[in-house]
């Protein structure tokens, strides 16, 4: 097991290096002159253009300027955001936990409605459930999340006038210090009547949207990997040693069949973030994918450099822990390969 | 390339035959490629189905609703947008671009994918491991981000949301082919061909690679809904096609503002991407289904 977290780990190296590079050459190939595009500041003197020059370590070799971006990087240093002049690593850290609440709150949505589907269909094979449930999967993931929020603004919130359209609390009635940058967390601890209620309702619709592509793709993978364990020979036997339905799924079936499922779910991280970039635009949700888009209007390419290389770095390491997971749970990777 | 595939698989019954009767028991993946083929049929003569032109304004015509609801016109049959343009005839010449896109992003991604992956595979060695960790990089970052990493260092245009996006979803490509070519290498029929004296390009392309085509037309079916979802993506959030064109996802962006006056301008676009990448995806697992027995889903 040792040995297959190290060699795991390892094969991670390269792939950060590799992502470090892809960052240092990206803001290189941004068309204009490069201190112009890292200072922002456009027809400066040819004197504060030498400074910078000097400043920014354009005037060493290329092999060096990258050695020392990865010095700065490996010392916690992701550059200076041109618009808000702040550190852009401190300005990510601020803005994540409001990311990081909207997808733990979208993949629970989606693992919890559908595990239980998936099963369900499963064993109820061909019903119209099942039918109902796989049609609606179709659509789920190839839906357009973008379009989906603007659709359940229009009929929830606009509609039905049972959800705000925007932000994560009412912040005209609400206020605290943001403690540990959750707000269901944090309105729940500030004791203030009615907050962590209206956190929860600005949380429903983006939990929703953001939920709806991962729900698609983890109820189908369950059904047809649940179909497959219920034909396998330990089910039989399970069935015929006379244990009650319910244990033979639950126990039996359901255990083995979720091994592929932890992995699906574990490849929507990525595509979580990808999500979360769009289902923030659409409900002005104070995270890092609606700054990431706002970096981009503003020509703010260091933000824009350090935030693609945190969210990815993110990815990296979440995809390893699936992968040791993975390898906790399954016997058959752990020994074999 | 499709007929290809399927002679080297089919019985005496004829090759399509085999494949149409394997294909058509999936009722969803017929009735997908039946609104496909619509599709298809309205990007290309557009301009002869479009009622207008797609930029066409009509003054004192903006923001009708569609004919059937109260203030409709009948000129319009599915209303006009803020600026007077004719929604049906925008949607029309949308799916033009969508489809472009889609096979754009395909073609490009394809065959990238197969030269590098048949590379990888019959090199091996250094220039397999370095093809792999770029790809094993590609597929970290989330791919929205690096569609937006792209187009924010070459500048939001059509072309580039093409470029874009088929730099995502090369590496589904690359590890598809040099996965089945490895999947190959051992057979008898490698062997025979080797000791037969074909040379290395001859059996990439024409030895190993026809054998490795049934998981990929599959893959390459799905990577065209994926491309379109992508490329309205990024169109909804300004980085992609710019105004006038009628792209569905900067269709969507420039509808947003009246979301509480006329919703219709907001639900049209968004279905036009809902059901065409419905109707692929139908299609594709249908494909799945009579192609590639392995990965058959029960």
């Amino acid at each position: 097991m040792i040995k297959f977290i190290l060699r795991r780990l390892l094969l991670t190296i390269p792939t950060f290096i590799a992502l470090m590079f892809v960052t240092f050459i990206a803001i290189r190939l941004v068309p204009g002159d490069p201190v112009e595009v890292r200072t922002g500041e456009h027809g400066i003197s040819p004197e504060r253009l030498a400074y910078f020059r000097h400043e920014l370590g354009l005037d060493q070799p290329v092999w060096k300027q990258f050695f020392d971006y990865v010095w700065h990087l490996l010392h916690g240093d992701f550059g200076v955001s041109l618009s808000s002049n702040e550190k852009v690593l401190t300005e990510f850290l601020s803005l994540f936990p409001a990311t990081l609440e909207l997808s733990i709150a979208g993949i629970l949505f989606a693992v919890l409605l559908g595990i239980p589907a998936g099963v369900f269909a499963a064993v109820k094979r061909g019903s119209w459930f099942d039918h109902t449930l796989m049609g609606a999967a179709v659509a789920g993931f190839s839906m357009p999340i973008f379009w989906w929020g603007l659709l359940l603004i229009m009929l929830v919130s606009e509609g039905w006038h049972l959800t705000p359209v925007s932000g994560r609390i009412d912040m005209i009635n609400f206020y605290f210090e943001p403690t540990t940058g959750f707000m269901l967390i944090d309105s729940l601890m500030s004791d203030q009547k009615g907050a962590f209620l209206s956190a929860l309702h600005h949380l429903v619709l983006p939990m929703i949207v953001l939920g709806t592509v991962p729900l698609a793709v983890i109820a189908r993978m369950t059904r047809s990997s649940m179909l497959e364990v219920l034909s396998e020979d330990y089910v039989r036997t399970a069935r015929a040693k006379g244990l009650s339905e319910f244990r033979v799924i639950s126990l039996h079936a359901l255990r083995n069949a979720l091994i592929p499922v932890v992995t699906v779910v574990g490849l929507q991280v990525g595509g979580l973030l990808a999500g979360a970039v769009l289902t923030e635009t659409i409900f002005s949700w104070p995270g890092v994918g609606k700054w990431l888009i706002e970096s981009i209007g503003r020509r703010d390419y260091p933000a824009l450099q350090g935030g693609i290389l945190l969210i990815s770095s993110l990815v990296i390491v979440i995809n390893l822990l699936v992968d040791l997971l993975y390898g906790a749970i399954n016997p058959r990777i752990r020994h074999g390969g | 390339m499709a007929a290809e595939t399927v002679t080297h698989q089919a019985a005496p019954a004829g090759p399509l035959s085999a494949f149409w009767n394997a294909f058509s028991q999936n009722r969803g993946a017929v009735g997908g490629l039946v609104i496909l083929l619509i599709i298809i049929f309205l990007a290309i003569f557009a301009d002869w189905v479009a009622p207008y032109s797609a930029t066409e304004q009509f003054r004192g015509m903006t923001k009708l609703p569609p004919y059937w609801a109260q203030g409709g016109d009948p000129r319009f049959w599915l209303g006009t947008d803020a600026l007077g343009r004719d929604m049906i005839s925008r949607l029309i010449y949308g799916a033009r671009i969508s489809l472009f896109i889609g096979l754009s992003v395909m073609t490009v991604s394809v065959i990238v994918g197969i030269v590098l992956g048949l590379l990888a595979a019959f090199v091996g060695g250094a220039v397999d491991s370095i093809l792999m960790r770029i790809m094993d990089l590609i597929m970290s970052i989330p791919s929205l981000v690096l569609a937006i990493l792209v187009v924010s260092i070459l500048g939001p245009s059509l072309t580039n949301t093409i470029v874009a996006v088929s730099v995502v979803y090369l590496p589904n490509y690359v590890r598809l082919v040099r996965g089945s070519a490895l999947a190959e290498f051992g057979k008898d029929y490698i062997i025979a061909a080797k000791v037969a004296g074909v040379g290395p390009i001859r059996l990439m392309f024409v030895t190993v690679l026809p054998n490795c085509l049934a998981p990929l037309i599959v893959q390459a079916a799905l990577g065209v809904s994926n491309a379109i979802l992508e490329a309205a993506a990024l169109g909804f959030l300004g980085l992609g096609a710019q105004p006038p064109t009628p792209e569905w996802g900067a269709m969507l962006a420039d509808a947003r503002e009246f979301i509480r006056s006329n919703p219709w301008i907001v639900t049209l676009p968004g279905l036009a991407i809902l059901v065409s990448v419905v109707s692929i995806n139908l299609f594709g697992d249908g494909l799945r289904d009579a192609l590639d027995p392995k990965l058959r889903r029960s």
